[in-house]
């Protein structure tokens, strides 16, 4: 009973597999792991069957698969220009990962990959070093000048430069800690709604009408993080090719 | 595969933070049954996690990465382009056929112009034709009756001089009776048609 109404044990990790060291470091195969593998195996099996038949009237599933493609494809495409095209796997790959292991979190006892902060933070610090190497590696130190917008005055110049500086370096923080705390947020606060169901329904008949708002709540809540779960994928989604904007058309 | 690398990178410099802390992870399997603040940091912020996790993500990451690149988008881009070809051909196709078909009523429109015009030069010239024929026709009528008609007026005259000549002898005749029935004299025929003659002149 306890172990239910605990609302942070769904985010609790254990090993699987293990325990591997690589350099002293402990690196078992844990639940986690576990779960970024099946979100690796759904994405790719939903997109490999949708694409299986190739109709040129798609069907159910095809019709999914494409309006996945083209929905990242038009953002990239919209966002980046037609010099984006090579970043549309990789952007897919990010939106697909995070929507997949949000939605997969919705699952009764099924982990959610998006819920610790190291994951979530080292996407985007991986997007942001992205930004840094694209950056610098099309334009030389000239993408530098992005921390210099054009037309600001001379005395205030060194000031914009360096809050232009700290939004740029503070994007991998508000990017990762953004999904983090969506989704870590999102199913404590399902947990609490639903523990109240558990609990007040196991203290008899009062407790049972009782229990009837708190569960209207998780019901509903259910639906909100639904819509949440998908809104923090596309959000990090466009982000990431807002960001990724910067690296290739730095004067705007 | 330049966006793997940097994020094992990444992983080795945030891992020191995790190195003191890394110990048994096995532990925390054993603290469901109590409330899990009783062990160890919060789930999410606990670094002894962190290295295989970051591992992990990699590893998971990178293949998500390959399987989308060379797979799965290849497969979905291409029945989006067959699509896409196969609509504009058919447009394509739609829009020849439709130039064909112009082509056909305009080459139709023409022929029929064509026809109407022929038409119109043969009945002219059979109009023409049938004129002249029956213009031909009628003055060979024409002359012919005018031949008969000269003919005709011929033999009148000559029937007229005869019928002329025999009234003469006739009236000879009858003179030379009656001279004879009221003198007794014979007259012969000669003097009768003589003194006729005279008479006439």
């Amino acid at each position: 009973m306890a172990q239910a109404i605990d609302p942070i044990h769904q985010f609790q990790i254990f090993d699987i597999a293990g325990p591997f060291h690589i350099g002293g470091y402990e690196i078992s195969f844990t639940n986690s792991n576990l779960f970024m593998g099946i979100v690796v195996l759904v994405v790719t099996g939903i997109l490999i069957a949708a694409s299986s038949k190739a109709a040129l009237v798609p069907g159910r599933l095809q019709s999914i698969g494409e309006m996945w493609y083209q929905f990242i494809e038009n953002m990239v495409k919209q966002v980046l220009g037609h010099e984006g095209k090579k970043f549309f796997p990789l952007v897919f790959s990010l939106f697909s990962f995070v929507l997949i292991s949000n939605m997969l979190g919705m699952f009764p006892y099924f982990f959610t990959v998006t819920s610790h902060v190291i994951v979530t933070a080292a996407l985007a610090v991986f997007v942001v070093a992205l930004v840094v190497v694209v950056g610098i590696s099309k334009h030389g130190l000239g993408w530098f000048k992005l921390f210099v917008p054009h037309g600001v005055p001379m005395v205030i110049l060194p000031f914009i430069s360096i809050i232009e500086i700290i939004s740029f370096l503070s994007r991998p923080i508000s990017l990762g800690l953004r999904l983090f705390g969506n989704m870590l947020a999102g199913h404590i606060v399902l947990k609490v709604f639903a523990g109240f169901v558990v609990v007040l329904g196991s203290l008899g008949f009062g407790g049972v009408i009782g229990a009837i708002a708190p569960l209207a709540m998780a019901v509903a809540l259910t639906a909100l993080e639904f819509l949440v779960a998908f809104l923090q994928a596309f959000v990090f989604a466009i982000l990431t090719c807002v960001y990724l904007n910067d690296a290739l058309h730095p004067s705007h | 595969m330049s966006q793997s690398t940097l994020v094992v990178a990444e992983a080795t410099t945030e891992a020191p933070a995790a190195e003191a802390a890394a110990g048994e992870t096995t532990g925390q399997t054993e603290g469901t049954e109590a409330h899990g603040g009783g062990h160890g940091a919060f789930p999410p912020m606990d670094t002894k996690t962190f290295p295989s996790q970051l591992f992990w993500l990699v590893i998971f990451f990178a293949l998500l990465y390959l399987l989308m690149s060379r797979v799965a988008l290849p497969r979905i881009a291409k029945i989006l382009d067959n699509r896409a070809s196969r609509i504009e051909g058919d447009l394509a196709k739609a829009k020849a056929l439709k130039d064909e078909t112009e082509a056909a009523v305009q080459a139709y429109e023409k022929a029929l112009a064509d026809a109407r015009g022929k038409a119109q030069s043969i009945a002219t010239e059979t109009r023409a034709k049938m004129t002249a024929e029956m213009d031909a026709e009628r003055s060979a009528v024409e002359k012919s009756l005018a031949a008969k008609v000269a003919e005709a007026e011929t033999a009148i005259a000559a029937a007229k001089a005869k019928a002329m000549k025999d009234v003469g002898d006739v009236a000879a005749d009858t003179a030379a009776e009656i001279v004879a029935e009221l003198t007794g004299n014979k007259v012969t025929k000669a003097a009768a048609a003589k003194a006729i003659s005279d008479l006439k002149g």
